[in-house]
């Protein structure tokens, strides 16, 4: 019997929100690998972006979520560009990340999932990005208080880095970010 | 001519010397630069690997104060120019996004004010051949690889800036300028981007793979366009060196500063004592300066 990877085939409800999310159809894909051979990251990662997008077809919900894939994407879009079914695979990766934050899965690349955090909480804080304060903080959290630190005073006798902040919290960037949070809750 | 200028976070800090350049460059061409006013970040990526419509909508707030001006926008740093971009795109084909985004920064906003990078500007408003009219010094025997990185040049439908698999806009800058833009393969891979802090085994693995493919093609310098490839090429060299204990010594240039040179502009005004790998023996040996 014939059996072809289609809508109609291949169906569950993983699949479904990962393609409302990210606006991709995954039927589309047929596996020709051009993805993962032009991904820099890819040998650093548990599966491929090939096979995170067969395992996303196949419903694999857990496995896609917990992998480290997913967090190595360094959003070079080298995928999208040299896909020939005109996948967006950097998106799929966007929204599988943003999937893994909703159910509050733990990243398997923690380091990354900390920075990110991090960043957007500065951003927050400083409307601008406070470097210094990013650095700091990350090395807090992750317990290495004395990764780079070499780096710093060099940096800031070539005037580099600011120990301040350009700016601060404004009402502006508090509004912006409470409004896409209430917002967000939709997709 | 005249533009709404985006420096972005790092221009203002780790890359303080782009700003320095840019500034600088644009002044002696003529080309007026204004900042916009209480600009903020645009996110770059971690705004959208986390929350999808702050992403969009921290650049349109800044897109929205340019076009209270009336003017164009400018940038230079290609986290920046994509994220600014990306938003423009949104906002004028997705109304759902259109709609929220709105919502969230009070406007009627339907991405239409214009995103350029300054290699855009240079290139196509303010034209090579007038830049070669203003060259005062040639940059000759000096071999340049144009290194264009990521998000500079895709995904090539939204950022519809130069080839996104062979680039040459940086290329066909250095050689108005006098140089020789050599050929080399590894001219847009990626640097490892954000993941300086985070994984810096990875862009120390990346770069390393960058600077030795420049250095086979017989580069003696690197010109970049990003704020984070030029950190990861230059602030990590050292830490190349000493995981894979392979000596580049090779100085990484932004294109603005390269040019400024050739225009005649002094290096301090430039920021070229502000790297980690000191570009000026090279220099010097050229007759550069």
């Amino acid at each position: 019997m014939k059996w072809f990877v289609s809508h109609q085939t291949l169906s569950s409800d993983f699949l479904k929100e990962v393609e409302w999310i990210s606006g991709e159809t995954f039927s589309h894909c047929y596996q020709c690998g051009k993805c993962s051979a032009g991904c820099p990251i890819s040998f650093e990662m548990d599966y491929l972006p090939n096979q995170i997008i067969r395992m996303v077809q196949l419903g694999m919900k857990e496995a896609v979520l917990q992998s480290k894939t997913i967090w190595l994407c360094v959003s070079c879009i080298t995928c999208t560009t040299r896909c020939p079914r005109n996948i967006d695979i950097a998106e799929i990766m966007d929204a599988l990340r943003r999937m893994a934050y909703k159910y509050k899965i733990r990243a398997a690349e923690h380091d990354i999932f900390i920075f990110n955090h991090v960043f957007i909480k500065n951003i927050e804080w400083f409307s601008r990005l406070y470097e210094f304060g990013l650095i700091g903080s990350f090395n807090l959290f992750n317990g290495k208080l004395f990764k780079d630190i070499l780096k710093g005073p060099q940096m800031f006798l070539k005037g580099k880095l600011s120990l301040l902040p350009h700016k601060m919290r404004s009402k502006e960037v508090e509004e912006l970010f409470k409004k896409s949070r209430e917002l967000a809750g939709t997709k | 001519m005249k533009y709404a200028y985006f420096p972005g976070c790092a221009l203002k800090s780790s890359a303080i010397e782009y700003d320095m350049s840019t500034q600088a460059v644009a002044g002696k061409l003529g080309i007026e630069l204004l900042e916009i006013e209480d600009w903020i970040c645009c996110g770059a990526t971690p705004a959208h690997l986390t929350l999808h419509l702050l992403s969009l909508a921290l650049p349109v707030k800044n897109l929205l104060k340019a076009q209270k001006e009336k003017l164009e926008v400018v940038t230079c740093c290609a986290a920046c120019f994509n994220r600014l971009k990306v938003a423009n795109h949104f906002m004028q084909t997705d109304e759902e996004h259109r709609v929220k985004v709105n919502t969230i920064v009070h406007a009627n906003y339907h991405g239409d004010v214009a995103v350029k990078h300054l290699l855009e500007v240079l290139i196509n408003d303010y034209g090579l051949e007038n830049i070669a009219k203003a060259v005062v010094k040639k940059l000759e025997n000096l071999k340049v690889a144009s290194y264009y990185g990521c998000l500079l040049i895709r995904p090539p439908e939204i950022m519809k800036f130069d080839d996104p698999e062979d680039p040459h806009a940086i290329d066909d800058l250095m050689k108005v300028l006098g140089a020789e833009a050599i050929n080399w393969p590894y001219k847009h891979e990626c640097c490892g981007a954000s993941f300086s802090i985070a994984r810096t085994d990875i862009v120390l693995r990346l770069t390393n793979d960058v600077l030795r493919m420049a250095k086979e093609a017989g580069a003696e310098m690197v010109v970049v366009a990003c704020p984070l490839c030029h950190s990861n090429l230059d602030m990590r060299q050292m830490d190349i060196t000493q995981k894979y204990h392979k000596c580049y010594a090779l100085p990484i240039l932004y294109f603005t500063q390269i040019l400024g040179l050739a225009l005649g502009i002094e290096p301090k005004k430039l920021g070229l004592d502000k790297h980690f790998v000191d570009p000026m023996k090279l220099l010097k040996k050229k007759g550069i300066i």
